[in-house]
């Protein structure tokens, strides 16, 4: 229960990051490599103002708001000084690495005895049922994981939802557009290197935020933890997309959460199955160049037996 | 309304294979007035028509529109003055958004785009109107992808769109040229309704002798990146096919002298 519990609650988390990796992949064709990156810098940030004492909400907001700085400088690479969309977010990534190890002072920050997140949510828990632990369907749980879980549902709700609104509002459906056809909404009067610049700022204020929320969960930020992340993100969405089979918009945006759920419950039953945790990059890497080489492979090979 | 001078754009300058797309062209369109271009391939007329648009910079002259000096202004801040409607149905158009999600983009060209509702139901509604107005069925289905319509029923909708907040200037690039007869003709119809019906200045660039001949109080015929041949009123109203055809053949035998005498002359100096 607890196991099913945690990935759930970090099957959750890692929503946000598979949100973010769907707005530069999926809506701006920017395959952005800043999502490590920002990842890490988001709990980099918030574990460092934590350490300090700040409130935790601040602290969070904070970690997200370094994660929108740093996509518009992979933004404004990429449009105003034309370098390649890959290699800006390389770049920013590559920097942002360093950059951890600066916020944080070492590589490594425990957040497991300050106030986080984590830890208001276990106090009102408490509050609310009493004790520290309870039933749930005849299994012990503990009463923090339980409003941990509440709470994190509760931002991936409200994220998605306004995610949702967002596009569909004038400034989002110009984004959309530019990520579909450049030229035309060019031609419609919209200046697509801004778009890019606020959509890969949105993107990366969202993986910023999964990862600080991460950090307050596991208990620790590691200037290691974006290692592969934004892979990790493309795998969720990938499932997320052939689960709900749609290019609808407020559908794909549920299969980022289902997806990405998903994915995180699969790794971990792996894992409890004696799958080594060195071969967990491998495998995501393996699972998404798969499911993007596999369809076309396929239609070869049944083009192929048609003509025989 | 439309102020060409002296505008010149070469590609790849400074390299062997430098071509200077335009030459110096020259060229005042007057408010209302609606200029058929033509030419042969590569004679510069999708250039001209971009450098309007501002998708590239001019090497040298000087663009007005509307009577504002727009040479150095961004493509997508001269889209305020100007509509456009490209060549490939594919191009005007973002297939994986609806019709409707398509016309609420172009019914804020050159207006701010704001955190409001992109489809108002006061849009929803002017848009079951016009788009009523093409006669083409298309009113049923606004919610459909846009990917989903055939190339003419796009090309038509691009149409509406490029002139759905009246542009100072239209511009059409070969816009019928990837469509079957049938789905031509019938953009060609919405074409000529559209630009009488709202006065619009426009250059439209076409490949067809036809279209050429019955469309437009104005015709410029493009060879090497100069306006070789302009008519206007009476003289484009008796232009015939036949005559442009000839034009053509005259080109194309002075480009034969031309090759020719280079022959002549490598053979004699080299
Ligand atoms: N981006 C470009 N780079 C280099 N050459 C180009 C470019 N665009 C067009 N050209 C060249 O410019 C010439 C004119 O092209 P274009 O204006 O498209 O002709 P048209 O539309 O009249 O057929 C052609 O020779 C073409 O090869
Ligand atoms: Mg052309």
């Amino acid at each position: 229960m607890t196991l099913l519990l945690g990935s759930l609650t970090i099957g959750l988390i890692l929503t946000l990051l598979a949100l973010g990796v769907y707005i530069s992949f999926r809506i701006f064709d920017f395959p952005d490599l800043t999502a490590d990156g920002s990842l890490a810098l988001g709990a980099a940030v918030s574990a460092v103002l934590l350490v300090q004492g700040l409130h935790p909400v601040w602290a969070t907001l904070a970690g997200a708001a370094a994660g929108v700085l740093a996509g518009a400088v992979t933004g404004l690479l990429h449009t105003r000084f034309r370098i390649n969309n890959l290699l800006s977010g390389i770049l920013v990534m590559t920097a942002l690495y360093s950059t951890n190890l600066y916020v944080m002072g070492r590589s490594n920050v425990p957040l497991l005895s300050v106030r986080s997140l984590n830890s208001l949510a276990e106090a009102a828990g408490v509050d609310f049922f009493g004790r520290a632990d309870i039933s749930l369907f005849g299994w012990p749980v503990m009463v923090r994981d339980l409003t941990m879980l509440g709470c994190i549902a509760a931002v991936v709700l409200a994220a998605c939802g306004s995610l949702y609104l967002f596009f569909r509002t004038q400034v989002g459906t110009a984004m959309r557009a530019t990520g579909e056809n450049p030229l035309m909404i060019r031609a419609l009067g919209v200046p697509t290197g801004w778009m890019i610049v606020v959509g890969l700022m949105l993107s990366n204020g969202l993986i910023a935020l999964s990862g600080s929320l991460l950090a307050q969960y596991q208990g620790f930020a590691d200037v290691q933890m974006g290692i592969g992340m934004m892979v990790w993100g493309l795998a969720s969405v990938i499932i997320g997309e052939a689960l709900v089979q749609s290019r609808k918009l407020g559908l794909t945006i549920v299969g980022c959460v289902m997806g990405s759920v998903l994915f995180r419950l699969l790794i971990a039953i792996a894992l409890r199955w004696g799958l080594n945790p060195n071969s967990l990059k491998l495998i995501t890497a393996v699972f998404v160049l798969a499911a993007l080489v596999l369809p076309s492979l396929i239609g070869q090979w049944t083009r192929r037996k048609g003509r025989a | 309304m439309l102020r060409i001078e002296d505008l010149s754009i070469r590609f790849k300058a400074g390299t062997p294979d430098e071509v200077c797309v335009l030459d110096g062209i020259q060229l005042q369109v007057k408010e209302g007035s609606f200029v058929v271009v033509i030419g042969t391939n590569g004679s510069g007329k999708s250039t001209l028509l971009n450098a309007v648009a501002g998708v590239f910079p001019p090497e040298r002259g000087r663009i007005e529109v509307a009577g504002q000096d727009v040479t150095r202004w961004p493509e997508h801040r001269r889209a305020r003055l100007i509509g456009r409607v490209f060549q490939n149905p594919f191009s005007g158009t973002a297939p994986h958004m609806t019709v409707a999600e398509n016309l609420a983009l172009a019914a804020r060209r050159g207006l701010a785009r704001g955190l409001r509702w992109a489809l108002l139901p006061g849009l929803m509604r002017q848009m079951k109107d016009r788009v009523g107005e093409l006669n083409m069925g298309l009113e049923d289905r606004l919610e459909s992808e846009m990917g989903s319509l055939s190339g003419g029923q796009r090309q038509a909708l691009t149409l509406l769109m490029a002139s759905w907040v009246r542009p100072q200037l239209l511009l059409l690039d070969e816009h019928t040229a990837a469509l079957d007869p049938k789905a031509a003709d019938q953009v060609i119809r919405l074409t000529h309704q559209i630009v009488t019906r709202d006065r619009l200045t426009t250059l439209m660039v076409t490949h067809s002798m036809a279209q050429a001949v019955h469309l437009g109080d104005r015709l410029i015929m493009m060879n090497k990146g100069q306006i070789i041949f302009d008519a206007e009123g009476m003289a484009k109203k008796s232009l015939r096919v036949e005559d442009l055809m000839a034009r053509f053949e005259e080109v194309r035998r002075d480009e034969q002298l031309d090759v020719s005498a280079a022959k002549m002359l490598k053979a004699l100096y080299i």
